[in-house]
């Protein structure tokens, strides 16, 4: 046995631990004196720790140990909450993420010291007023008293643990000395204790265990542990649950007093013992500090039931459903079968169960933007710091989901944009004051589901894009002669700044401006079958749009016919479809267009463009033309027959054929031949 | 001239295009099938790639070997079948006239394409084996999917 197989489960762990510690600390440095979450940031460094001790990760450990101790300081008003205090805190939380990061890349927490950190956590401890009492802080139970004693003989309790055992029975619950003999063979004796106060977590509370925590944190105990519990759970089913464990030898259960039960049916039946006794365990701070103690749990985070599953595994369900849908499909065409009605019924109800598994197996995939924005607010706050701008990040829709697959890769492209209305859009304080803006700039992120797409604006009130640098840029670039240039629309500029290499910034900053961003973003967003579109005003602000298809695999198509060869359109792009006359097309510079409502757009003859054999189409007297739109320009398609609209499974082409340029992917067809899907965006240019 | 020490035995099926035979290492196979399925055709691409294929819900693309050859396009009959071959991650179907068995060469009776090449149209034979007077052109399978045409 070893600790690899907890890694996983440890690296998953941490890293929710750390953004919730992302999220307390932005909270504590909008209001110092919410006392509340200092106590979360102090559970989930004390976690943390715990976590950290237990796989050997040594200073992980130490620096959350040093946190707790200034944490503790906070809790009991020897330190106070100052900007320089919650930024060392910002510290930790990188140092603690950088020793993630490694973890997860080499499976050991790296050379990297945090000792300066943890100096300077100390320094802070020391300049504190007066101590005011001398109990050593480090863990969440209350400190346990001494140690050695017999084991399986009585705990002795504190005035202040009986306090809690009396409040406890009140509330309708039994106390419980369990005593857990370890099997003499196991190995990591403290991962497998750190299962079972895990697992005795889910039933009770555990307010004190000797050896104390810390000892068997360390490994510092020898076979065997006893804790105090207070539950509501009989005591056979905590029992079997910790039987259940592997390498468990025994489990001595006594009853140290029973609940209250006259109590217990008045009072305790909606408030849960955690929030009550917390009100009793921090009783003395709270009471100092004048408090209302409800605070502190009010935020308690949820914890769901769920189950972590392989993405692989995953992709291998998402699989077999598309295979299943195009057998469905097939079964649906087949031809030369008596359609009495129970085979169509048969049909209906095999429809409708594989569009249910297709559902929830896609929502299976579906992950909450919030994975991705939650990592914002302190890069902004970090950008607009180092900037000396004020900004404040106003986050909408975080709920929304998409899919795993885009999820994964959108995180950077919205980065480039958030750095870039930092630094390009917000103008600084003193500029703002002269325009009569409020001096804290406002960026404003906001995701939402809009049909098949989820859209994410990310939208500033600063100085909007400068159209005309931008007319003058692509002049000096060499990209434009000046009088093309000078009859470009504000639309096809700002066109230009999502080529490659293009920047208006005068002077390149950390941040950004190094020409190298809007097209990464345009280049990332297209391949997620994305688009991006920007809106523009002088003074005013920019606001960017980015819209992604909710699927990747599994889209509904136009089905074409162009010769003798099917092929598919997304039906996402498709704007309309018109039937024209041989007439209608006109030629404008070589290129053929027709008039659709009173704009002039391009035309592509697919069968020409495809070079598909046969007989060219040019004298039929009515012509079909697909309309489709790439961001707000049309062009029209023009092809043999529409066969309809169909749902589909893309598949890819495979790498031989990678580079195909008109064509993105495969699909399979119901008769079980290949149909291709068309690259709308190439065949447009 | 190169003739290897070791005598090593491979396996190698021998398909046919018009009256030449060639061989192809036996754990490059992934499967033998018969072109009895639509070959979807793919726009802009060389001639020789004559399109893809549906294999069991993998798209799969397919070439002309007599078309790479520079010898006259397939006519499909009975006996034409579609290898598909694996190297790595990369997954292609070839089209052949026939196939014909699995032979077993040894480094005795095959020789290095080294002292014949020169010419042009060998750039995809790595080898002759030499087999009861039959003559068996060796492919080199990774000369002849490299995709660098089909980018062009």
């Amino acid at each position: 046995m070893d600790m690899s197989q907890y890694l996983e489960i440890f690296i998953e762990e941490s890293k929710e631990h750390l953004q919730s510690l992302n999220q307390s600390l932005l909270q504590l440095e909008k209001n110092p004196g919410d006392r509340s979450m200092i106590n979360e940031i102090f559970r989930v460094a004390h976690t943390i720790k715990g976590m950290a001790g237990t796989m050997g990760f040594n200073k992980m450990a130490k620096l959350t140990h040093d946190m707790e101790n200034v944490l503790h300081a906070l809790r009991n008003d020897e330190l106070e909450v100052s900007p320089e205090l919650v930024d060392i805190l910002f510290k930790c939380l990188d140092a603690l993420e950088s020793y993630t990061a490694n973890i997860v890349e080499t499976g050991s927490e790296g050379d990297r010291d945090s000792e300066e950190l943890s100096g300077i956590l100390s320094g802070l401890l020391s300049s504190k007023s007066t101590p005011k009492d001398q109990e050593q802080p480090g863990t969440v139970a209350p400190p346990a008293a001494e140690t050695g004693h017999g084991i399986v003989s009585d705990i002795e309790l504190d005035q202040y643990e009986t306090n809690i055992i009396d409040k406890a029975t009140e509330l309708g619950n039994d106390v419980w000395q369990i005593t857990v003999r370890l099997n003499k063979g196991c190995l990591l004796k403290s991962a497998r204790a750190f299962i079972i106060f895990k697992t005795l977590e889910r039933h009770s509370e555990i307010i004190k265990s000797v050896p104390p925590v810390q000892d068997i944190e360390d490994e510092k105990f020898d076979f065997e542990f006893t804790v105090i519990v207070l539950t509501k759970e009989d005591a056979e089913t905590i029992k079997k649950d910790l039987n259940s464990i592997a390498e468990v030898d025994e489990v001595i259960m006594k009853l140290v007093r029973e609940r209250n039960k006259a109590a217990a049916s008045v009072q305790a039946e909606e408030i849960p013992v955690s929030e009550q006794l917390q009100v009793t365990g921090d009783h003395k701070q709270a009471a100092a500090a004048g408090q209302d103690s409800n605070d502190s749990t009010a935020k308690k985070t949820k914890t769901g039931k769920t189950v972590r599953v392989d993405i692989d595994r995953l992709d291998v369900l998402l699989n077999l459903v598309s295979e299943l849908i195009i057998q469905k499909t097939r079964l649906e065409g087949l031809e030369g079968i008596e359609r009495t009605q129970q085979y169509t019924e048969a049909i209906e109800y095999l429809e409708r169960i594989t569009t249910s598994l297709h559902d929830a197996v896609m929502k299976v995939r579906m992950v909450p933007v919030e994975t991705v924005f939650n990592r914002f607010p302190r890069m902004i706050r970090d950008v607009s710091r180092e900037l000396g701008k004020e900004v404040e990040l106003e986050m909408s829709g975080v709920d929304t989901e998409l899919d795993r697959t885009v999820i994964d890769e959108i995180g950077d492209p919205l980065i480039h944009l958030l750095r870039n209305a930092c630094d390009h859009g917000i103008e600084s304080r003193e500029e703002r004051r002269k325009l009569g803006k409020p001096e804290c700039g406002k960026i404003e992120l906001k995701a939402y589901q809009d049909g098949n797409n989820v859209v994410i604006e990310i939208g500033d009130d600063g100085q909007g894009i400068n159209v005309e640098k931008v007319r003058q840029k692509i002049v000096e670039r060499g990209l434009v002669s000046k009088d093309i240039a000078a009859n470009l629309s504000k639309k096809d500029l700002i066109e230009y700044l999502f080529k490659p290499s293009f920047s208006t910034a005068d002077k390149v900053t950390d941040i950004s401006g190094r020409g190298v961003g809007l097209d990464v973003v345009k280049t990332k967003i297209e391949a997620l079958g994305g688009t991006v579109e920007v809106e523009t005003e002088p003074g005013k602000g920019s606001r960017f749009y980015i819209r992604l298809p909710l699927t990747l695999a599994i889209i509904q198509a136009l089905l074409v016919m162009i010769g003798d060869e099917k092929y598919a359109i997304q039906l996402g792009s498709v704007h309309k479809i018109i039937n024209i006359t041989p007439g209608d097309i006109k030629t404008v510079q070589k290129q053929e267009v027709v008039m659709y409502r009173n704009s002039v757009i391009p035309i592509v003859r697919l069968r020409e463009a495809l070079e598909v054999p046969g007989e060219s189409s040019a004298d039929q007297k009515v012509m079909t033309l697909v309309i489709v739109k790439k961001g707000e320009r049309l062009t029209g398609f023009i092809v043999d027959r529409i066969i309809g609209q169909q749902e589909i499974v893309q598949k890819s082409l495979g790498k031989y054929l990678a580079g195909t340029k008109v064509i993105t992917s495969a699909t399979i067809l119901g008769d079980g031949n290949v149909a291709l899907i068309l690259d709308v965006n190439a065949l447009a240019n | 001239m190169e003739v290897q020490n070791t005598t090593e035995t491979r396996k190698y099926l021998v398909f046919r295009l018009e009256n030449d035979e060639f061989g192809i290492e036996i754990d490059k196979i992934s499967t033998i099938i018969e072109k009895d399925m639509n070959i979807t055709r793919v726009p802009k691409q060389p001639a020789f790639v004559k399109g893809v294929i549906n294999l069991r819900g993998e798209i799969i693309p397919v070439l002309s070997l007599r078309l790479k050859f520079g010898l006259s396009d397939d006519v499909c009959d009975e006996n034409t079948r579609i290898i598909i071959i694996k190297l790595e991650d990369l997954t292609v179907g070839l089209i052949v006239d026939s196939v014909a068995e699995v032979v077993e060469l040894d480094d005795e009776t095959t020789e290095s394409i080294s002292n014949i090449a020169g010419e042009k149209s060998l750039e995809y034979l790595k080898g002759v084996g030499k087999l009861n007077g039959r003559i068996i052109t060796l492919l080199d399978l990774e000369k002849v999917v490299i995709p660098e045409e089909a980018a062009t």
